[in-house]
This record gives C-alpha cells, structure tokens and sequence, in this order.
C-alpha cells in the first residue's frame, strides 16, 4: 500500500493512468443502471445528435449510444481480462516447468514455444474465429486469444526463471534445507510478480487490440456490444460517410484513452520496480 | 529446421481440424444456381475431393502435402481453382512485398535516429515531449490508428485515394504516371504502418541509449570532448545488435503480408489474399501462404545468427 501512495505522489504518469482506469471502470459499472438492455434495437430514433436526453447521441439502429458504450467497455475489459489470465497461465505454467525442470522437458517445450511464435498469428487467429463463428462468446474468444498469445511471455518468464536460479541465494536457501516448492514460492515468486505485473498489462492491450480486430472484421458475436463491435456497426452503416461522427467517435476515444491508462500505468509500474531507478530514487547512486 | 516443421505442422492440421469443409462449400454455391441431379452431385464431391487432394485420413494428406511441398508444388488455389497458389501468390506478393519493406525499413530507420537523440538528449524540452507523444500512440491498436488515418485523409480532407494499390486501368510499367500513382495509392497505407510501427523501435532505443549514456566509454568520450557527431555514432553501432534483429525478424514476417491494413486501404497485397482464402475455406492457399510466412521468419532468423558476428565482433562461434 505504502508503494502504491509513493507511486501517487512522485509518478505523474501513474496518477493520470490510475484516474483514466478509475474513470473507465466507473464507466463499465454504470453499464448496470442502463435504461436500456444492451441487444435492444429500435426504441429510440436514429441518428439524433448529442443532446441532453442522449449525451451521445443515437446510433442508425436506435440506441443510445452513452449507454452501449458502457456495456461495450465493460464487455472488452472483460474479454481482455479472461484472455490474458488464460494466456499467462499457460505460459508461467509453461516457463516455469521448462525453467526448473530442463533436460529433455525443457527442449519439448522450447521448440513448441518456438514454433507458436513462428507462427503467423492474425491469419490463425482469423481462420479459428471464422470457424467458431457461431459459438464465440466470451469465454471461447478469451481462449481464442491465449492460444496464441502464451508463447513469447512463457519464453520469456523461463529465462527469468534460470537467472534466478543462478543467483546466490537460490544456493544459499538450498543448502540451509529449503525444499524445492519452498525455493520456488518463497524465493523466487516474489522477483517475478512486479515482472509479471507488466507482462499483464501488455498481454491485456494486445487481447483488446485483436477482439478489436476481428469484430471489425465481423468475425466475432457481433451481437454483444464490445467496442469493436461498436465500430463495425458504426462502419456498417457509414457513420463516416452519413456524418454520425457521435456513433464511431466515441468508441474510438473511449478505446484509445483506456489503452493509454493502462500502459501509463504498466510504464510506471515498471519504471518504479527496476532497481536502478529504485536506487536513483533513494538517493545512493547516481548516473550523473 | 525443426521449428519451421512443427510450425508448418501446425498450420497443416489447425484448419482440417475446424468444422469447414471447402468441397461443402463449392458444391452448396454451384447447386444454389443449377438444380442438379443428386448422384451427380456425389460425384462431383468425389472428384473434387480428389482433385484438392483431401481424400483419405489425416495422415495420409499429411504425408502427400509434404511430398509435394518438398517438390516446390503448393497444389491449386480450392476457390480459384484451376489457378495454383503459387501463381496466385506471385501476382500479389511484389505488392505487398514493396509496400512493407518500404516502410517497415522508413519506420525503423526513423524509430533509431529520433529514439538515439530522445535518449541521449534526455533532459532537453523536445525529448521529453517526443517521449510523452510515442507513449501516447504506442499503446493504440493498429486497426485503429489506420482507421483514423482514413477518417483524416480520405474523408475529411479527400487528399488520398481511398483504395486500391494504383489508379486502375494503369498497367505496371516505368512511367511516370504509374509510378505517380503507385506513390499516391501506397502512401496512406504505408504512413499507418509506420506509425504502427515505429512506437516500439523508439521506445527500445531509447531505453538502450540511456543505459549507454552512463556507462564508462561514453562517459571518457564527453571528458575527452570528442565531437558529438561521433559520441553518437558510438552510441549508434553499440546499440545496434537487438535493433538488427527486430528489423529482421519483422522483415521475415511480411510474408503473412499487413491483413488489416490491406482490408482498411483496399490494398491488393497478399493479405487480402489470405484473408478471403480464410473466408471461404481454401485451405491449400491458407497453407501456402503460411509456409512462406513460416519460412520467411525461420530463414529471417538464421541470416541473423550468421551476421552476429560481422555486427559484433565481440561474438564469435566456435
């Protein structure tokens, strides 16, 4: 706690990151004092410009607009979470068994996790999508995703995992008698959680980014509002070219400053737990 | 070697593992014109499960692709039928190809030069806003940023042609017009790739000059006063060796081709190609076009194992 009220104070980017996350959950919340159900169609006119009553406007299809981008960031956030919970499962399951145990396991593992990241993603990613049109919710989609997305990070958390076991209090924890389980979670788990901290946020910009993707290429339930389906919609009937700027803008912003506030965040986060700026920061040891 | 098989592995099984059935899907569109006789119509399933070279079990597919793959035949294109893949992917790929190394190269060589100043500048004014405007557009996903690009330049102020690779009707030649026209078509697709791109570039080099700035050579260097040109020019070479390598593997990479940006822009590249093969089923393109992709990056990665040792000398094999 006290870390986090240090990060308020002296990070400027991690205040402005925390106040845009706080904003757009805030926002998701309110998704469930909506007026109006999120697969409603057609009980409002269309194309109405922001006014009082519809602080967003209405969309060709009759909705309001404020309302539906609630539950649009509430459902991305969503799908970003499950997908990168899913991925990074796997892929600290992964690194980890290949990291400590190595010999034969971790040569299987490695050449698997170097042939996925051979792979040419997106086109998978389409191909599978198109497939499971018909049953994509967001479950399915979130493991859509994490199939593709486990086999750098877990690459990335082995070779943390075997600079940890060089260092010397890994041999040190040994020889006073520390079982090998107690190394692992004692030791060597703390190191990785800030890494892991990071390594979240980003897996969690990426899964955003593709659900975007694929909705606007009108590959995912497009019936679930979730900001890329927003703008396929929004696409769908020319809001550019009919002038709605208030039906494709908002998912826009709405997507770019979440993105922006979490990697904010993911920045910060970072910049505070690497031990040089750590000991900048304390004072003991400067560059200049 | 044994990455680019089990990745082509991968590739191989994935789509017959999904329930679409491209033979399915052919003879559902030409029964939707004609009305046809039933046993005609099994038969027509036969030869052309036959002819796609989907006959069989899995297995025995599989070890009929790698025959004919290791004889350079990728088979014929299941939608475009009588043309070959390879055929199609020739028509399409030099597109891509010019687009993505262009301004795959434009995007690196700008991402190095800003991210090398940024960082050695880093408490001047300038860099500290160059810095807060990357990180502000890094994080956006690359759909939208070409989405932006078009609602821009297209719509609102209609100084770029909204599709298409050149104006039509203009046939691929060395005349001015065409290549006025090539420029024009490929410049909005290629400052959105760009943009996309460059983020990252510039954030790593940044992050690798100011770990350079304070170690022992640079810091001689600007006791020494030697002239700036040449600190930086140090800098530069000691922080080239994971640059390189981005630069590589994302040029092994463009044979997937720029799905998104070919669908925003209208673009005739090979992703376009890919895109509809995923669409309707072509596996025997979908393949095709993978391996390239596949090999492009495994290849991509053993040039660079090669050249380590010309980029640093401090690396040598034994």
């Amino acid at each position: 706690m006290s870390a986090f009220k240090e990060l308020l104070k002296t990070d400027r980017r991690f205040l402005i990151g925390f106040f845009i996350i706080v904003t757009v959950i805030i926002l998701a919340f309110m998704s469930f004092f909506s007026p109006y159900k999120p697969d409603e169609r057609h009980v409002l006119p269309k194309d109405q410009s922001p006014s009082l009553q519809h602080p967003l406007g209405t969309s060709s299809l009759g909705q309001d607009i404020f309302w539906l981008l609630t539950f649009a960031i509430k459902n991305s956030l969503i799908i970003g979470l499950l997908a990168v919970f899913f991925s990074r499962i796997g892929a600290i399951a992964i690194g980890l068994l290949s990291g400590y145990i190595g010999g034969n396991t971790d040569k299987v593992l490695t050449t698997l996790a170097d042939s996925f990241i051979v792979l040419p993603r997106l086109p998978i990613l389409i191909l599978l999508s198109f497939a499971f049109r018909s049953n994509l919710n967001f479950l399915t989609m979130a493991f859509l995703l994490a199939f593709l997305d486990w086999a750098w990070p877990s690459k990335r958390y082995r070779s943390q995992i075997l600079s940890l076991k060089e260092m010397e209090f890994t041999t040190t924890a040994i020889f006073s008698g520390r079982r090998t389980l107690g190394v692992i979670l004692k030791e060597h788990i703390p190191f990785l959680i800030p890494y892991i901290m990071a390594d979240f946020i980003s897996g969690f910009l990426w899964a955003i980014g593709m659900e975007i993707t694929l909705s606007v290429l009108g590959l995912s339930n497009l019936d679930t509002p979730t900001i890329g389906t927003m703008i396929y919609w929004a696409n769908y009937y020319q809001a550019m070219l009919k002038g709605t700027w208030w039906w494709i803008g908002p998912p826009v912003i709405a997507l770019i400053i979440t993105v922006i506030g979490f990697y904010l965040l993911s920045v910060s986060i970072g910049n505070f737990l690497d031990p040089r700026t750590r000991i900048q920061r304390i004072g003991g040891w400067r560059t200049e | 070697m044994i990455v680019i098989f089990v990745g082509v592995t991968i590739v191989f099984i994935v789509p017959r593992l999904t329930p679409m059935d491209p033979v399915q899907s052919i003879i559902s569109r030409v029964t939707a014109l004609v009305d046809t006789d039933p046993r005609a119509v099994e038969k027509l399933v036969e030869t052309l499960t036959d002819l796609y070279g989907l006959r069989g079990s899995l297995l025995e597919q599989y070890l009929r692709f790698w025959k004919h793959l290791l004889s350079g035949d990728l088979g014929p294109s299941l939608t475009m039928f009588p043309a070959s893949v390879v055929d199609i992917i020739k028509i399409s790929l030099p597109w891509t190809i010019g687009l993505m190394t262009i301004s795959t190269i434009i995007a690196w060589l700008l991402g190095i030069i800003l991210g090398t100043l940024a960082g050695y500048f880093s408490n001047k004014r300038w860099s500290q806003i160059l810095g807060t405007v990357v990180m502000c557009i890094y994080p956006i996903p690359y759909y939208i940023i070409a989405l932006i690009l078009v609602l821009l330049f297209a719509y609102l102020l209609p100084i770029f042609p909204l599709m298409g690779g050149a104006s039509i009707g203009l046939k691929p030649s060395f005349s001015w017009s065409f290549i006025t026209s090539l420029l024009k078509h490929g410049f909005l697709p290629a400052i959105s790739l760009v943009i996309g791109t460059i983020g990252w570039i510039f954030m790593s080099q940044r992050a690798l000059i100011s770990r350079l700035v304070a170690s022992d050579f640079i810091v001689f260097a600007e006791t020494a006063s030697l002239p700036r040109k040449k600190i930086l020019s140090y800098l530069i070479r000691n922080s080239m060796l994971p640059q390189i390598t981005d630069l590589a593997l994302s040029l092994g990479g463009i044979f997937s081709g720029a799905i998104i940006t070919e669908q925003v822009f209208s673009y005739p590249g090979i992703g376009v190609v890919l895109y509809s093969a995923i669409l309707q089923g072509d596996f025997n393109l979908m393949m095709g076009i993978s391996i390239f992709s596949i090999i492009g990056i495994a290849t991509a990665a053993l040039v660079l194992d090669l050249i380590y040792p010309l980029l640093d000398p401090r690396i040598r094999y034994k």
